[in-house]
């Protein structure tokens, strides 16, 4: 069994009527996406912003619903499972801003409280290594220590599936590095992962699998490897050269 | 156990965030005794106004004075020009002219437009009169009376009760969740096993529990600063206080359901409040307003929590007395919370 399936996922946000009753500009953020990803494995959803990363991986984390397509978790959907669902996935949403002023630990001790079967406290901040900073106000962590504790948060339910939107964006090296090694004993544990990101050198990293997406479209899928061998042809050419091939744009263009 | 239960959590995670936010408190309990303070001292009663007069300097002014003053009169000495002023000004409502000799007719000058002046001029012409060997021929007495419930102070300290159940309610849950919004904390919860109904729950709670501070800080206040008694049931009153305060938490919900960012939600809010604060009899009664609009305005959730908090405090009702406001607060209360459940967003 796969632990996540979506067929021609659509999103569209109905737009704004312009000024004088013109007709509606709708937005279609996503267009068409079909993913199958194993269980155990990781796997990225590579883009620019506005390519529809953000807005699918929050229809598949039951957080959005689609406009037409259906998706499956483990067999399960979200229509009919989504309480037994929610407890067998972690979410790191792109920028969730926790509660300033609570503490590490009683950030975790509110969302330990939510699940079934949490994982003890102290496991958790061994985990993110954050065992210093129980007692701190979230306003007093750094950008790296708050993504942590945001990967905390989404492993108190010792979750099958984790998913990361742009789980590195905005931190400074070692604190993305932390966070790849986060994500690199979640997998060797057996967990299934999809992550969003624009950054080649972290799908690369840690991803045995990638999509590349723009304009609410999967351009192309397969591993890192193989993508750079089919679409550039060089070994020492980076998904960043796939990306630019198929798009015709660099990544940083957003 | 309660510290693994998801209701308990919320709701301290909520008075937590209130607690450790100074300018919360300040709101929910400095303000409400500021504004007290600041009217009730403004109008408070200052006993009997003195009738301040003028007197002209000349030779018989200072017997003239001994028998003003002697009589309870507030007195200014003036030269010509100062007393033209003055008396214009309205300062000193009348000029006492002494004569020139002791058996010389006084004059009294002064614009007989203004009561306080015909007023003076009574007092005056009285005490003068008096102290020259009039005697009067009946026999009178003076009872002086204040009647207790009927100052401006009493007429107040519900009103402002009600309007700080009101924004508490208002500010304490409806930019709250438009704020968790914002962080996308409520959409990171939706992503959670948590229940919808335990993230609402935990905000009625933690509103419920900052109550009886809230509520006791300003009688209590009220009480030992102006002497404002609760002359009803104190059942009633926190009957009265918990109805109102569950009523606005509902219409707290309906604003926040949809609102995506807390500028919106707090026009909305205002929107709401705004005109309460002047039709619902905070600061004067509502029944200035026209006889046409007073059925509607008798139905304003802010209108029946302060009709409900005078009837304890000042009219002294018990629980039947104040029926007919929890009537209205909890119709109020449950058709917002419905429609605000009904329609609400998470993300």
């Amino acid at each position: 069994m796969d632990a996540v399936v979506c067929h021609q996922l659509r999103k569209v946000y109905p737009g704004a009527r312009g000024l004088g009753g013109g007709p509606r500009a709708d937005v279609v953020a996503v267009d068409g996406i079909d993913l199958r990803i194993a269980r155990g494995e990781c796997f990225g959803l590579l883009g620019p912003n506005g390519a529809g990363k953000t807005t699918t991986v929050e229809i598949l984390e039951g957080v959005a619903e689609p406009t037409s397509g259906d998706v499956s978790l483990f067999g399960l959907s979200w229509k009919k499972d989504g309480a037994a669902l929610r407890e067998r996935i972690g979410v790191a949403l792109q920028e969730t801003r926790l509660s300033d002023k609570q503490s590490v630990e009683e950030t975790l001790q509110l969302f330990r409280s939510f699940y079934r079967k949490p994982r003890p406290l102290e496991t958790l901040l061994d985990e993110v290594s954050l065992g210093e900073k129980r007692a701190a106000w979230v306003s007093k962590l750094s950008g790296g220590q708050r993504q942590r504790l945001a990967l905390a948060c989404a492993l108190v339910g010792d979750p099958e599936i984790l998913f990361l939107d742009e789980p590195t964006t905005g931190l400074d090296p070692q604190s993305r590095r932390q966070v790849w090694d986060l994500v690199s004993a979640y997998k060797a544990r057996g967990g299934t992962v999809l992550l969003t990101t624009h950054y080649m050198e972290e799908a690369e990293r840690l991803c045995d699998r990638v999509a590349v997406v723009d304009h609410g479209r999967v351009m192309r899928e397969g591993t890192p490897r193989g993508l750079i061998d089919e679409l550039v042809g060089t070994p020492e050419g980076t998904l960043e050269d796939v990306f630019v091939v198929l798009t015709g744009r660099s990544l940083r263009d957003g | 156990m309660a510290e693994h239960s998801a209701l308990y959590q919320l709701t301290m995670a909520r008075v937590r965030e209130a607690v450790r936010e100074p300018g919360v408190l300040f709101w929910v309990f400095g303000f409400p005794i500021l504004l007290s303070v600041g009217l009730g001292l403004a109008f408070r009663g200052r006993g009997p106004e003195p009738i301040v007069v003028g007197l002209l300097d000349g030779p018989g002014a200072v017997a003239v004075e001994r028998t003003l003053v002697g009589a309870g009169l507030r007195v200014e000495r003036l030269d010509e020009p100062a007393a033209k002023l003055r008396l214009r000004a309205g300062k000193v409502a009348l000029l006492v002219v002494p004569g020139a000799t002791a058996d010389a007719p006084l004059t009294y000058r002064y614009d007989p437009t203004p009561p306080e002046s015909r007023l003076a001029r009574a007092a005056v012409d009285t005490a003068i009169q008096r102290a020259a060997g009039r005697r009067d021929p009946r026999d009178v007495r003076d009872q002086p009376v204040t009647e207790p419930g009927s100052r401006y102070i009493d007429f107040l300290v519900p009103g402002l009760l009600g309007m700080n159940l009101m924004s508490g309610s208002m500010w304490g849950i409806g930019w709250v969740i438009v704020d968790m919004r914002v962080r996308k904390l409520l959409k990171r919860l939706l992503a959670t096993p948590v229940r919808r109904r335990d993230l609402l729950l935990s905000q009625a709670i933690a509103r419920v529990g900052s109550l009886p501070l809230e509520v006791g800080t300003l009688v209590v206040f009220a009480r030992l600063a102006f002497n404002v008694h609760v002359t009803g049931s104190w059942l009633a009153l926190g009957l009265v206080a918990l109805v109102g305060a569950l009523a606005f938490a509902g219409l707290a919900i309906l604003v926040a359901s949809r609102a995506q960012n807390t500028q919106t939600v707090s026009g909305l809010m205002n929107l709401v409040m705004m005109p309460m604060f002047v039709l619902s009899g905070v600061f004067f009664a509502s029944s200035h307003f026209p006889d046409a609009v007073q059925p509607v305005l008798q139905l304003l959730p802010l209108t029946a929590l302060n009709d409900g908090l005078r009837a304890v405090m000042i009219d002294g009702a018990g629980l039947l007395g104040v029926a007919k406001p929890l009537a209205i607060l909890s119709a109020w209360g449950v058709a917002s919370f419905a429609a605000g459940v009904r329609i609400f967003r998470w993300g």
